[in-house]
């Protein structure tokens, strides 16, 4: 979907929700989450479009971008593989889970492999206690895991 | 008005007032770290709390409004020992490297503890990121002493409407500066040193040049040559235990001696000057349909500010270097010429009110035949830290005078460290030439102050000329937003960076915010340079001698050929 489009594309798309929401209360935030789907992060140049329509400060609006774990300043993969180190998820194993993924991938944590296939992030809690430990992979969830499963849930996306 | 209780003392109040307030009012001394009036109410340090009948939990007092009949504890074992610990906390991921730290000894965190009793502490653990910038010329950034109280982020944004700092990351990694992580030097930045003057700590502080000042002063073949900015004897005393707005120019100029510099001059000298050639330069503009209005460009923090943010307007900006630029320019040609000095060994220094000044004497246009006009720039703190370091005693040191034939200067070139001060020499001199009289009333009242913007219409002959002057950078964007939209029309602009003018420069010393709340640096220190200007006897630049004799000898008249090569400038849009 959005990586299809061009950059002079995203730009484009990105201008026009600067034009909805500009003038209304909070209009960063919307706009951040237009970027953050159109060009898979919120980098240096895109801010700097985002600060100048809206005369926000550059500092500021890095400091949103840094503060939300939704964006990013770079893409990540083309799977986003969450962690959850939420208390439930962090007493029930998930730290040797989140190890066993970073070696099975030879990947450290809250970073992109090379063929930009998998970044791997450690995650609050996403709310989904009673399942614990718990990962994400972009919308698959997988719950009660224990180590031994991982590389079999890899397996399917190294694949893919 | 209401009724508040505090520590059984009753006090009646505005209703506007916040607890904080109405605790001063009462007499009692609530310690605080972020707050900071109208520019950083945010209530975060949480070293102003404070126990509210009926409240549950202690409450920060800096962002509490008063309430008729509030009964207020500020001064229980519940308060002392939240507070403390609470600082205490704040002391364990800090860098505790006090011996090495710039701010000891001058240092609210530092002070807060001491008074707080803090002599253990109960925690230890991880230090806050470090991440340290001394890329620029004018300003050094070092996360590990910052304390988060975010009073640098919020004057950058709100009095200087530059925000080039903000708060990045989040929870223990938080980290205060520009984005990307981007050194200063490739922002936007002023560095006008606004932010440093309100760190309570030392996260932010000037680039030192004093080894290089102190290398050249030993080095036997090096002519040494200081010069002084009006707002830096309006403040050096404080830094000795003087009180604000006691007048150092005696001291200062027997200190430098001491220090070595072989030749004591002023900038004010150079001040007059620049009047001579800006004055000049307006009655050009105004009698030949030049760009109008014409806007001073004494002030670097301002120049920056306009080349990023309102470019269009550089063809209204004077082109006439700052005075301490001038000051070396000449330096190194009329002075070295009659003293048959090698200028190519003679090393300029300014004592500036500034960190701004440390980046323009870098600016690559600002040499003449390929030599610095100006070869190191220190602040008012550095001049006072190379004092105490030579052993000099201050308080001991007689008054004297400034040297010849760069150091006679007009009260009209004391003025230009206080906002509106520029102006007020500007109009002393036009008026006189304009009307070919010697005029007696001098002072321009409407043109001093504090108050955002100042205007006036100043009758000279038959010319009506309409003035205004601004200071802060923010009012200054605010005023260029009304000319260029033809609400405002005018023919002469002032524009100081800094709020106050020069003698709040982020160079002169730091006055921890329980001082700057009560007392208005910017009026304090302004009044030693009115009262200096009163006591001379000219005031007025184009009346000192000295620079008369300038003129005659050297540069023919003002904006001559020669005047334009050396004390003339230009200025570059730049991109944020």
């Amino acid at each position: 979907m959005a990586k299809k489009l061009s950059q002079e594309e995203c730009f484009a798309k990105l201008n026009e929700a600067i034009e909805v929401h500009k003038g209304s209360q909070g209009a960063l935030m919307p706009i951040l989450h237009e970027a953050q789907h159109l060009f898979g992060a919120v980098p240096l140049d895109v801010q700097k479009v985002i600060s100048k329509a809206l005369s926000i400060p550059l500092a500021e609006i890095y400091g949103v971008v840094t503060f939300y774990s939704q964006f990013t300043l770079e893409p990540n993969g083309e799977f986003l593989i969450g962690v959850c180190m939420g208390t439930a998820c962090y007493v029930k194993g998930s730290g040797p889970i989140l190890d066993r993924i970073s070696r099975e991938l030879n990947l450290p944590v809250k970073t992109t492999s090379q063929d930009g296939k998998f970044t791997l992030i450690d995650t609050r809690c996403i709310g989904a206690c009673g399942l614990a430990p718990v990962i994400t992979i972009n919308d698959d969830v997988y719950g009660r895991l224990t180590e031994a499963e991982i590389p079999s849930i890899l397996a399917k996306y190294i694949n893919a | 008005m209401v009724k508040v209780t505090i520590n059984n003392t009753v006090v009646e109040v505005p209703e506007s007032y916040t607890v904080l307030e109405a605790a001063r009012e009462a007499g009692f001394d609530i310690p605080t770290l972020c707050y900071m009036k109208e520019i950083n109410e945010v209530g975060a340090c949480r070293v102003c709390l404070v126990e509210v009948e009926g409240a549950r939990s202690l409450q920060a007092s800096c962002v509490l409004p008063v309430r008729d009949g509030m009964v207020i504890k500020t001064n229980t074992k519940r308060v002392r020992e939240t507070v403390k610990t609470t600082v205490e906390l704040i002391l364990a991921n800090h860098d505790r490297e006090c011996t090495q730290c710039v701010r000891s000894g001058n240092c609210e965190l530092q002070t807060i503890a001491e008074d707080l009793g803090v002599t253990g502490l109960k925690y230890q653990g991880a230090k806050r990121v470090k991440k340290y910038d001394d890329f620029s010329h004018s300003i050094v950034r070092d996360t590990s002493k910052c304390i988060l109280c975010g009073k640098c982020v919020n004057v950058c944004k709100k009095t200087q409407d530059v925000g080039i700092l903000g708060f990045q990351n989040r929870g223990f990694n938080t980290t205060v500066g520009p984005a990307f992580d981007r050194p200063m030097t490739e922002t936007d930045c002023l560095f006008c040193g606004q932010c440093i003057n309100v760190c309570p700590v030392g996260a932010l502080m000037e680039k030192s040049d004093i080894h290089r000042v102190f290398d050249a002063i030993e080095d036997p073949d090096t002519y040494v040559v200081v010069q002084t900015a009006p707002a830096v004897r309006a403040a050096l005393g404080e830094e000795f235990g003087y009180e604000i707005g006691t007048r150092a120019t005696g001291k200062m100029a027997a200190a430098l001696r001491r220090l070595g510099f072989n030749n004591v001059f002023d900038t004010n000298w150079a001040a007059d000057l620049t009047i001579m050639e800006e004055g000049t330069e307006l009655l050009g503009r105004i009698q030949n349909g030049g760009v109008l209005p014409m806007i001073t460009s004494c002030s670097p923090g301002w120049i920056r500010y306009c080349e990023f943010n309102h470019p269009d307007f550089i063809p209204n900006l004077s082109s006439c270097k700052s005075p301490h630029q001038m000051f070396g320019a000449i330096a190194k040609t009329y002075y070295a010429e009659k003293k048959g000095l090698d200028p190519k060994k003679m090393f300029v220094v300014s004592v500036m009110p500034c960190t701004s000044k440390k980046t323009e004497a870098a600016r690559p246009e600002m040499e003449v035949e390929g030599l610095r006009d100006v070869d190191a720039v220190i602040t008012t703190r550095e001049l006072a830290r190379m004092i105490k370091q030579a052993g000099i005693n201050y308080n001991k040191l007689p008054d004297e005078g400034f040297d010849n034939i760069m150091g006679e200067y007009s009260g009209a070139g004391v003025i230009f460290g206080a906002t509106g001060g520029v102006m007020e020499a500007a109009i002393r001199t036009v008026a006189d030439v304009l009307t070919g009289q010697d005029l007696e009333n001098i002072e321009y009242a409407a043109v001093r102050g504090v108050e955002y913007i100042k205007e006036a219409t100043v009758t000279i002959g038959d010319l009506d000329v309409k003035v205004a002057v601004v200071h802060g950078t923010e009012n200054a964007g605010r005023l260029l937003e009304m000319v260029r939209n033809g609400e405002k029309d005018y023919h002469f602009i002032e524009v100081m960076g800094c709020p106050g003018g020069c003698v709040n420069g982020g160079g002169q010393p730091q006055q921890p915010q329980k001082v700057r709340d009560v007392i208005d640096l910017r009026v304090a220190r302004a009044k030693a340079l009115y009262e200096e200007d009163q006591i001379l006897e000219i005031r007025k630049s184009h009346k000192n001698e000295e620079i008369k004799k300038l003129y005659e000898e050297f540069l023919g008249k003002p904006n001559s050929h020669k005047a334009h090569d050396l004390l003339h400038t230009h200025y570059t849009s730049r991109e944020k």
